[in-house]
């Protein structure tokens, strides 16, 4: 799209003047641009610089203070999200919107008909949707329960949703945050045939190089305002970042690890699998202290199963699970907390942290129960304030303060505060299950530097994650998984990325199947 | 169509405003009803409050009604905040009220001795009642709303059974109805000479200590956590069951008090009509109060004087008392759409 004339399209969208305030915070200020046909707008800043605000009040899920709407020239009626289905504009949510205990097809239909037959004209759905689906390669069974999809599944269905409700205009709220590389090129895919028909599509990320592949403009905003405006071909990755941040960002170059003891051993150990998700099958694992080491695979082959094992959610259906050369008993997330293992969660808004619980409730969530935080059952809230507050300083949280209701954080900084609980507890084993998805450049690279941090201070990390170059970056050992099960430990720079991506399809793992 | 919109940060003005407009929408209803009735609706709402605390005797009838209340909205306020639907409050207030009864009757003690352990006793028996359906709930995952409504038939039932065979009081004249504590075994008077015995008091060091146990104990943290996000809770190692047992215990406990309360403190004996549904109208006060404990004190003596003062004005002016019923369901009704409108805006669209 790079190549593509947008500068005579027809004008579809307008912003003009769009100020939104949060008590004493501008989270949007006096923000105005416009949208052609066919145009494909990258949307960057940092957490919390305002664009999820931004999308909410074009969707209409906010009312802006200041300023106006206009789609296809129409004004929009402000805070109406009916109002901007129905001028055609679609929207999918950072934070994934799906009903879960309905299946895929319900939720697509869910609000498009009436409530009293919410049975008719299912068929006629059914093969509207595999169409869309099959156009857009967006595959995913139409009558699985939303509860039983991964991550990566449940965004496939937040756009089908959309698609499926003739959007003109699409947002997507950081789409690739969730997906595989290649699952990312599929939606990039997706997304050329939709400005083929003529669709505009406003998406936000925090990955440069796929604002540099796929949009056609760039919008910068920072601390709630318009900071520059270019066409991408007119611009590189090192001056976006700079525009972003106000400063360039070096990614980290981890040193050489020097691995120590064994601090966490799995021994061919198995676990059930729940719905459509994989269990565990056989797996023998080892963590070292002072090394990363990286799981790479794609969504929804295991990676669930294994840290749920790691979390202490989840025993062993079968096989040893050793701690320090300790098989463990009895395990629970407690006993996982006990044995020094600190969890960075994949869904931080299901399991990382109580919505609305403030940010002290949430940054004690996991070390209520001991000293300084309560004493013989007695919580002391002082202390767990001023906890809360270093976390706040040390991992640059932005916020209202400790008592706002962490409901109210941009995705990163939420992050950011979990991420701060983590390592505050100065944990032997972390299990970093994703940990910068929806992070701004330069706060995946301290959380990045934090886990090499972690490392040097010889703690043994696991890090799972659907980001390649992630894994490549910062693993000291690599591993694949794949339907269930591991493939050998592969050292730093012994595969190729190529090489890696034929494992994590599958192949090389036969001979154990 | 209409639709609700998320407020960000509603204003002073609509969230006092509101309640205000929700209590004044109540009495406007209930205006409307005695002028159907025949009445007066100005006089009627005067007797209703001269009713409740137009004297002395009336102000305490109304704190004697609170006690039973207090109890009961306590017990459902606790166990709500961890969303464990406690409907059973009734069932547990029947067995304090038996364990109390029996305590104080068939094992002789003296005074000194038999209350404490008549107030042990009904808590004991009312945490066990809601040990069951939770417990089902946890291993088994049975819905406790069902199991906890359908115990407040079963233990109506017992107690009928109790009062009619091995419990009846001898020398009741075929009343089914128990013996009466001995003189030495009943809760005192708060100040000699008015008619307040001490259960009042002990609500409200309850209430205050629900309200310590919440906001300041581990506990307290680990039942808000658990009835808001169990998931996280969990994944946070906040063990979700041993939690849930916690607060049915409390739950039950609190509620077996009233039991206590009425049949120690005011009663003497236990009788099938002990309760007029405290129980269930212990749920209207604890969502009257959101929950919030030392909120059940102000609701519970909010409905103990409409319905003390609605009896009293319906023996003055001929207003059936079924008016007390009426306000209070149309005080809920409205405090629950003035909160909706607190948080939600409605928009056409
Ligand atoms: N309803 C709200 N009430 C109060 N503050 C809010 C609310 N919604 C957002 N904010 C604040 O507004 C700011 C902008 O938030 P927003 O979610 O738009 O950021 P973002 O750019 O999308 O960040 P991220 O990249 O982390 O998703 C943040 O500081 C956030 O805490
Ligand atoms: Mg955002």
């Amino acid at each position: 799209m790079t190549d593509q004339d947008t500068a005579q399209g027809e004008t579809v969208l307008r912003l003009s003047g769009i100020t939104k305030r949060f008590g004493a915070l501008t989270a949007n200020d006096a923000i105005s641009f416009s949208l052609a046909k066919g145009d494909v707008v990258a949307l960057l800043g940092e957490n919390g610089a305002g664009k999820t605000t931004l999308m909410n009040i074009l969707f209409g899920h906010y009312t802006a203070d200041e300023g106006m709407v206009e789609v296809f020239g129409q004004a929009l009626p402000p805070g109406q999200p009916g109002a901007a289905l129905a001028a055609g504009v679609g929207m999918v949510h950072q934070h994934f919107t799906l009903a879960d205990n309905m299946t895929v097809l319900e939720n697509v239909l869910l609000g498009t008909g009436s409530l009293w037959s919410p049975g008719l004209g299912k068929p006629a759905a059914r093969r509207k949707l595999q169409a869309l689906a099959q156009d857009f390669g967006l595959l995913v069974d139409p009558d699985a329960r939303v509860a039983e999809l991964s991550v990566g599944e449940r965004q496939r269905v937040e756009i089908l949703k959309a698609l499926y409700r003739d959007a003109r205009i699409l947002i997507l709220d950081e789409p690739t945050a969730v997906l595989t590389p290649q699952e990312a090129d599929a939606l990039f895919l997706t997304l050329r045939k939709m400005v083929e028909q003529g669709l505009s599509v406003i998406f936000i990320s925090h990955k440069l190089h796929e604002v540099m592949a796929i949009s056609s403009r760039v919008l910068v905003l920072r601390h709630g305002k318009l900071v520059g405006e270019t066409a991408t071909k007119a611009t590189d990755r090192h001056q976006l970042a700079t525009l972003m941040v106000g400063a360039e960002i070096e990614a980290p170059a981890p040193a050489e690890a020097r691995p120590g003891a064994v601090l966490m051993r799995l021994d061919g150990v198995s676990t059930a699998p729940q719905g459509n998700r994989p269990g565990l099958k056989a797996v023998d694992l080892e963590l070292k202290a002072g090394q990363i080491l990286g799981l790479a695979g794609v969504s929804g082959n295991g990676q669930g199963a294994l840290a749920d094992l790691i979390s202490g959610l989840e025993a062993p259906a079968s096989g040893r699970l050793e701690i320090a050369g300790h098989p463990v008993t009895g395990w629970s997330p407690r006993s996982a907390l006990l044995s020094g293992i600190g969890r960075i969660p994949e869904d931080r808004h299901r399991t990382g942290t109580v919505a609305d619980f403030s940010l002290t409730e949430n940054a004690v969530l996991e070390s209520y129960r001991d000293a300084p935080i309560a004493r013989a059952g007695w919580m002391d809230w002082a202390a767990a304030r001023r906890a809360t507050e270093a976390i706040i300083t040390k991992y640059d949280v932005r916020c209202p303060g400790p008592e706002a209701r962490i409901r109210l954080l941009s995705g990163g900084n939420m992050q950011k505060l979990i991420l701060g609980r983590v390592l505050e507890a100065a944990p032997r084993i972390i299990l970093a299950n994703q940990p910068v998805r929806g992070l701004d450049i330069g706060a995946v690279t301290y959380v990045q530097e934090q886990l090499i941090a972690a490392r040097d201070a010889g703690a043994a990390v696991l890090l799972i994650s659907e980001d390649l170059d992630e894994i490549l970056t910062l693993s000291d050992v690599i591993r694949v998984i794949s339907g269930g099960r591991l493939s050998p430990e592969f050292a730093r720079g012994e595969k190729t990325p190529a090489e890696l991506g034929q494992w994590m399809a599958g192949q090389g793992f036969d001979h154990a199947a | 169509m209409m639709r609700l919109d998320p407020i960000a940060a509603p204003s002073p003005a609509r969230t006092l405003g509101l309640p205000a407009l929700a209590i004044l929408a109540t009495i406007a209803l209930a205006a409307g009803l005695a002028a159907i009735a025949g009445a007066n609706p100005l006089e009627t709402f005067g007797l209703i409050v001269k009713g409740a605390v137009g004297s002395r005797f009336a102000t305490l009838e109304t704190l004697n009604r609170a006690t039973p209340l207090i109890f009961t909205g306590l017990a459902v306020a606790v166990a709500f905040r961890a969303r464990l639907w406690n409907i059973g409050a009734e069932a547990q207030l029947y067995a304090g009220a038996l364990m109390t009864v029996v305590i104080g009757t068939q094992l002789g003690l003296p005074g000194p001795l038999a209350i404490p352990l008549m107030a042990l006793g009904a808590i004991v028996a009312g945490a066990l009642v809601l040990l069951g359906p939770v417990l089902l709930k946890t291993r088994l995952g049975v819905d406790e709303v069902v199991t906890t409504l359908l115990l407040n038939f079963i233990m109506a039932l017992f107690i009928s059974y109790l009062l009619e065979g091995p419990l009846k009081d001898p020398m009741g004249m075929g009343w089914p109805k128990s013996p009466a504590l001995p003189r030495d075994a009943r809760l005192p008077r708060i100040v000699e000479g008015l008619r307040l015995h001490w259960g009042f008091a002990l609500a409200l060091i309850c209430a205050a200590g629900v309200w310590v146990m919440q906001t300041r104990t581990t506990l307290g943290y680990e039942i808000r956590a658990v009835g808001q996000n169990p998931q996280a809770a969990r994944f946070a190692g906040i063990p979700v069951g041993r939690v849930l047992v916690k607060t049915a215990l409390i739950s039950g406990g609190l509620a077996a008090l009233a039991g206590f309360s009425e049949v120690a403190g005011l009663k003497g004996n236990l009788t099938s009509d002990l309760s007029p549904d405290f129980g269930y109208t212990g749920i209207i006060v604890a969502m009257l109060a959101l929950l919030h404990p030392l909120g059940v004190v102000v609701s519970a003596l909010f409905v103990a004087g409409i319905f003390v003062g609605a009896d009293s004005m319906s023996r003055a002016a001929e207003v059936p008392t079924y008016i007390a019923d009426i306000l209070l369901a149309a005080a809920l009704l409205f405090m629950v759409l003035a909160i909706l409108l607190t948080r939600y805006r409605v928009v056409r669209g």
